[in-house]
């Protein structure tokens, strides 16, 4: 059975994965955002129309660029750190400090791309 | 300590078996996208992004250089970002995107079904859904 692994929602809601987990999960939830709200994007833009306009018109709206700008930077940035220490097993000895520094390049990026999105919604 | 010797060939060690060469692709899929997308921040930056765009306004063209990505910045024109050139990268990075994209699906629903039919029909659908992603996106991106 594949849904059955004897652990309980509020164990599995308080697991330790602490840092490590969190990437995997954020990893996971990026992925998937991206998946779903892409596919979503292509559709209405193939489709057209009134209904495609309004689809468009919430992905152009300020909120949901900071949403989709976290699943697509997160996604890219982990998904590199995933690459280097996959092709270089040696340095998955490092994985706590590569997480680190991986956490410093997305603050970097992602808060860049989240000031230049609220600037330009309040009229640049 | 020694390096363990691998007497197994490659193919014994399952590395020719199909999810293995997917966990291959889904690594140098990556660094690929990664290679066509700073190739479209470079060609941003030559294009004069830095006088008409925000930074997220650049990150949005160089995830897809589609035209109608910069359709709607300061720019006074853009014909050049609807080169052929930008098309063909556009192509490029869809088809290597969908491919992991749906990939990555499959991996996330393998882990919630476990049934050899179930899976099978995740991979029939996973199948279609590769095929009519790349359809329309091309689409889209020769149209616009």
């Amino acid at each position: 059975m594949g849904l059955n692994r004897n652990v309980s929602l509020m164990t599995a809601l308080r697991y330790k994965g602490q840092g490590p987990f969190l990437t995997y999960i954020l990893h996971r939830i990026g992925g998937l955002g991206m998946a779903v709200f892409i596919s979503i994007h292509l559709l209405a833009s193939f489709l057209g129309g009134s209904g495609g306009r309004f689809v468009n018109n919430i992905y152009e709206n300020w909120v949901f660029q900071i949403f989709i700008f976290f699943c697509i930077l997160f996604h890219a940035i982990n998904g590199l750190r995933i690459t280097i220490l996959d092709l270089f097993p040696k340095l998955i000895l490092y994985h706590r400090q590569a997480i680190m520094i991986e956490w410093v390049a997305f603050i970097a990026v992602y808060g860049f791309s989240v000031f230049a999105i609220i600037r330009t919604a309040l009229g640049g | 300590m020694t390096a363990k010797s691998r007497n197994l060939s490659i193919a014994k060690r399952g590395l020719l078996s199909f999810e293995t060469i997917m966990w291959a692709f889904t690594r140098l899929s990556a660094l690929g996208m990664y290679a066509l997308i700073v190739f479209g921040l470079i060609g941003a930056l030559v294009m004069g992004a830095r006088n008409n765009m925000n930074f997220a306004d650049v990150m949005r063209w160089a995830f897809i250089p589609n035209v109608t990505h910069v359709e709607n910045t300061a720019l006074p024109d853009t014909t050049p970002w609807a080169a052929p050139l930008w098309k063909l990268t556009a192509s490029a990075l869809l088809i290597i995107a969908v491919g992991h994209g749906v990939h990555g699906l499959v991996v996330i629903a393998d882990d919630y079904i476990s049934t050899a039919r179930g899976r099978q029909i995740v991979r029939i659908i996973s199948g279609v859904m590769i095929l009519s992603m790349i359809g329309i996106g091309l689409y889209l991106i020769w149209t616009s």
